[in-house]
């Protein structure tokens, strides 16, 4: 139970002399609370992008136009219009995995509507659109496949065109004309808001596809992406794979013009940013800790040569070596770790401050919190480990001649 | 008679400075029996100091033996000697040598944290307030060595040194950072726990300090030169009531308009 005496030992020690002490102590804290800090930080930019990835659905699949090849020149993602409804119409009949499938055709348009307009984004999509984008309506109903059959005249408007459009008036049983076609409002979609790019999801209007393509913008023949949802998580890889084997064997053996996407992907995309910035903050921050831990060796050095006198009477006494090695280390460690403990409580509560004034997402997590709690211990014990060396290995009878 | 409490036989101890050999202790052999109050005097150089701290189990003789009750201290290991230290024996310094900022209980109490065999928190503050109260201190245990005057720190040490009941005391010099009349007051201390059974042994250049032991060692020259019994052996509680009355009357041949002028 030495052990314990030692311990005793060591905060009676540190008691005696508390200013060094806490002097000490306080390279590790700021070092501690700044990688807390700074992670929280990096953790909430993350999570922000992250619920806005999520707020293009669960579990979904994104088929998109490769790069085209035209006569040698290779251009970039979605640039090439291969994918048409048929490919769409194939994975909704083929791919029993698929829970939900909707074409997606795109076209920038102005907008006539209560004798307002504004131009707006035009979507042709299929009734499953908005249960694939988790986008549930806030009045009124969605087109049915009757009507999409039927190329009915009918859509459904996003929260800024309910704005815009019409202010003052209910806008469902509203006439709305695209192209000179006029088209009733069936409901209102809930707001979305701004997503990662910068751009209003709110301001859209939907449409059944064949409508869009066939009595609006008829010179579409090709769609802008697929989007599908998929019944899980895990259930995405092999069910793009499906997908795949499916276009391709659809185009007979081609240069493949699509590719196939999960949203977890586009999430990592999304989050390297982010990611990035936090891994380079927090490495900054660690610097901060390991000159925290340089400034705990200096002092115990200069505070083991200030003592050579009082290790030598403890020698005399009767401490073996070990006794002051261990004791030392544990002064060493205390001071870590009770500066990593305060460390966390400035970091978390400077996070806290961080996200009231500027209005920065924050996110401690427990992991960080460990990492940091557990490094500092470690500090402790790295950087008092030479000067404890050094005080257990004084000779007594010199140490107590020591001035 | 018993066996002695120390027994050095031939004890030599060669320091090596680079090329240069310097022989602290030449061979000195000597026996200490319990209850023996031993002054050890010599120039410096001459090897007291070595010896004493052969004898405190600080330093290993280069050859020669020494019997600590009875245990051959020579082959013993830093770890053996330090708990030897802590059981057998006890530090009185020159200096002090109290923990500062830290209370005079718990300056007592170290020996105790450091012993092989835990002892309980309630039997340590026990212990050291018996120390404590042996030499007469027990009222200022909570004070900081700051707050005693150099002779009541004296006289922790003394009680730090006597916690673990030890075979032997050892001080080095321990009236040199005190006053004429504090310097008596600790050997009075001293000679009522040799009167009690304790052994000391003490180091000092001052014969008149020498002379409240009972036997006085002689080195020069890391050798034991004289080694005889204290003639006309001082009693301290004498000499403080001689100085008392000393300074009392020079406090009255002080006074204005003393002297015989009629009243």
């Amino acid at each position: 139970m030495r052990l314990l005496a030692t311990t005793v030992i060591a905060l009676r020690a540190l008691r005696r002399n508390k200013l060094r002490s806490a002097l000490t102590a306080l390279g590790i804290i700021i070092g501690v609370g700044a990688v807390i800090t700074m992670v929280s930080i990096g953790n909430g930019a993350k999570a922000q992008v992250e619920a806005q990835v999520a707020s293009l659905g669960r579990n979904v699949i994104a088929i998109l136009p490769g790069s085209a090849t035209t006569s040698g020149a290779r251009g970039g993602l979605g640039s090439s219009n291969t994918l048409t409804v048929d490919d769409a119409d194939a994975i909704r009949r083929e791919i029993a995995g698929a829970v939900a499938v909707s074409p997606e055709v795109r076209q920038g348009w102005q907008v006539l509507g209560n004798g307002l307009n504004w131009r707006t984004s035009v979507y042709g999509v299929s009734p499953d659109y908005t249960t694939i984008r988790a986008w549930p309506l806030a009045e009124g109903r969605l087109f049915t496949d009757y009507e999409v059959r039927g190329t009915a005249k009918v859509c459904i408007i996003g929260a800024t065109i309910a704005k815009q459009l019409f202010p003052d008036v209910d806008p469902v049983g509203q006439t709305v004309r695209i192209n000179n076609v006029p088209f009733q409002v069936l409901g209102i979609l809930t707001s979305k808001g701004f997503n990662f790019f910068g751009q209003d999801q709110d301001d859209c209007i939907l449409m059944p596809y064949t409508s869009f393509m066939s009595r609006v913008f008829r010179w579409r023949n090709t769609v802008n992406s697929i989007i599908v949802e998929a019944p899980s998580a895990v259930a995405m890889p092999r069910l793009q794979q499906e997908i795949t084997d499916l276009l391709q064997q659809r185009r007979g053996g081609r240069e493949p013009d699509f590719n196939v996407r999960n949203q977890l992907e586009l999430a990592e995309a999304a989050t390297a940013t982010s990611r990035t910035m936090t891994a380079l903050l927090g490495a900054i921050a660690g610097v901060s800790l390991l000159v925290g831990g340089i400034g705990i060796m200096n002092i115990m050095l200069v505070s083991v040569t200030e003592r050579t006198r009082e290790i030598g009477i403890r020698l005399a006494i009767g401490a073996h070596d070990r006794d002051i090695r261990v004791q030392f280390l544990i002064e060493a460690m205390i001071l870590s770790m009770l500066g990593g403990a305060m460390g966390v409580l400035l970091g978390v509560g400077l996070a806290e401050l961080l996200s009231r004034l500027n209005g920065w997402p924050t996110q401690v997590s427990t992991s960080s919190v460990t990492l940091a709690v557990g490094f500092s211990a470690f500090v402790g014990i790295a950087f008092g480990f030479y000067p404890a060396h050094k005080a257990a290995k004084l000779d007594p009878i010199d140490a107590l001649r020591f001035e | 008679m018993s066996s002695p409490v120390v027994q050095l036989r031939d004890i030599r101890r060669t320091y090596r400075t680079g090329e240069l050999e310097v022989h602290a202790v030449r061979g000195v052999s000597l026996d200490i029996h319990s209850g023996e109050f031993i002054a050890i005097m010599g120039a410096s150089g001459s090897g007291k100091s070595t010896l004493m701290n052969t004898l405190g189990c600080l330093d290993r003789p280069t050859s020669g033996s020494y019997l600590l009750d009875g245990v051959d201290v020579a082959g013993l290991d830093r770890e053996a000697r330090a708990d030897l230290r802590n059981q057998k024996l006890g530090f009185v310094f020159q200096g002090f040598n109290l923990l500062p900022r830290t209370s005079a209980l718990e300056n007592v109490e170290l020996p105790m944290l450091y012993s092989h065999r835990r002892v309980p928190a309630k039997e340590m503050r026990r212990r050291a307030m018996a120390a404590l109260e042996i030499v007469g201190l027990a009222n200022r245990f909570d004070h900081l060595p700051s707050q005693l005057s150099g002779g009541q720190q004296q006289r922790v040490a003394i009680a730090r040194a006597l916690v673990n009941e030890p075979r032997l005391l050892l001080a080095d010099e321990p009236t040199g950072n005190l006053d004429s009349k504090t310097s008596v007051e600790v050997m009075g201390v001293f000679q009522r726990l040799n009167e009690q059974g304790i052994t000391i042994v003490m180091v000092t250049h001052e014969l008149d300090i020498a002379q409240y032991c009972k036997r006085i060692l002689v080195v020069r020259d890391g050798l034991v030169v004289r080694d005889e019994p204290v003639q006309n052996r001082l009693n301290a509680a004498e000499e403080l009531k001689k100085l008392l009355g000393a300074e009392a009357a020079a406090q009255l041949t002080s006074a204005p308009f003393a002297g015989d002028s009629a009243a």
